[in-house]
């Protein structure tokens, strides 16, 4: 009987993913830091109006979603530390609850908006063209502003929600044997001892085999490096909205 | 391959947490001391003591290769310039 040995060929650069995570945040943080210029350079421009304006936002659920932002970062940040530690159901719960603390800022934020728009703020709005310019740069910022910003928070929605679907499963892995000639498929561990064996009616062309793993500290260290990106791309999330809090709702 | 992690304590990423709440709390109130000029310079500021915190701790810059923050710098001091060359522009015109 011929044998093959197997060995898992995937890929495997976590620090290249990590810049590459790194610089695609950078770009983020540059896209809102330049509505952040565009704020800074109308609000010097417009202060008063900026003022009288950010009166009429709520500065209760503007307090109220930070809140749940940091939260849901924190959870974020406790389930890769669980994910780390090899607590893999309590990382997942953490994950839920995380997706959860979005889903619960975005109902607020359907509420705070349809408020506006019944007040008929929103952009273009004939009740915006009856006021100052000033206030109606503030509230195009303030729905751009926040709108991108939501938009985010949906896509980490998803994201989390897909990675989610990775780590509550155990890891396993597929492989597809081109060159099997042989009668049988035997399992070897590395220290030479027989895993598994069976033997074939006729021999195939090719085989896929589909492996879990045990609890295996490499393999978990993948996930944990996928699960970091992934919430880093949550924290960014807050990293804005920590900003957009006081620059929108604390200004009046 | 890369070094080995340390692993960050629970208690850590809560304390942090805590920090970013009282650090929000403080943003409200010194808001409603109505400071003036001041007031905004507090509120950045506060904003980017919280935005530090989240950076280092929870996103890990702090227990990552020296690499990552020379990254995030070179950003934040690209923001800045822009910033400043734009307000120079301005107030010059």
């Amino acid at each position: 009987m011929s044998t093959t040995a197997l060995t898992d060929t995937h890929h495997h650069d976590p620090m290249g993913a990590k810049i590459g995570m790194w610089l695609f945040l950078l770009t983020e943080f540059l896209l809102f830091g330049g509505l952040f210029l565009v704020y800074a350079q109308y609000r010097t421009q417009y202060a008063a109006d900026f003022h009288y304006a950010a009166m009429s936002l709520d500065v209760l659920i503007g307090a109220f979603n930070t809140l749940v932002l940091l939260t849901s970062s924190l959870t974020m940040a406790l389930a890769i530390a669980a994910l780390e530690r090899g607590s893999r159901r309590v990382s997942a719960v953490l994950l839920v609850v995380t997706v959860g603390f979005g889903v619960f800022f975005l109902v607020n934020k359907y509420f705070e908006w349809s408020a506006k728009f019944h007040h008929g703020l929103y952009p273009g709005s004939e009740e915006l063209a009856g006021r100052t310019s000033g206030e109606a740069v503030f509230y195009g910022l303030y729905f751009a502003m926040t709108g991108l910003h939501a938009v985010h928070v949906i896509v980490g929605i998803a994201i989390l929600a897909a990675v989610l679907g990775i780590v509550a499963r155990r890891p396993r892995i597929k492989v597809r044997v081109d060159d099997i000639r042989a009668s049988g498929v035997s399992l070897t561990g590395s220290d030479g001892q027989a895993l598994w064996q069976r033997e074939l009616a006729e021999a195939p062309e090719a085989v896929e085999l589909a492996l879990v793993y045990p609890e295996n500290a490499e393999v978990r260290h993948r996930q944990v490096i996928l699960m970091e990106n992934c919430g880093l791309y949550w924290h960014l999330v807050d990293v804005i909205w920590i900003f957009l809090f006081p620059l929108f709702y604390l200004i009046s | 391959m890369d070094k080995p992690k340390t692993l960050v304590p629970y208690g850590t990423y809560v304390l942090v947490w805590f920090g970013l709440l009282a650090l929000t709390g403080v943003t409200i109130t010194a808001a409603n001391l109505h400071l003036g000029q001041l007031s905004v310079l507090a509120a950045i500021l506060i904003a980017a003591i919280k935005g530090t915190l989240v950076l280092m701790i929870f996103m890990n810059l702090k227990y990552e290769d020296r690499l990552f923050r020379i990254m995030m710098l070179l950003a934040v001091a690209t923001l800045a310039v822009i910033m400043v060359l734009t307000f120079t522009d301005i107030s010059f015109r």
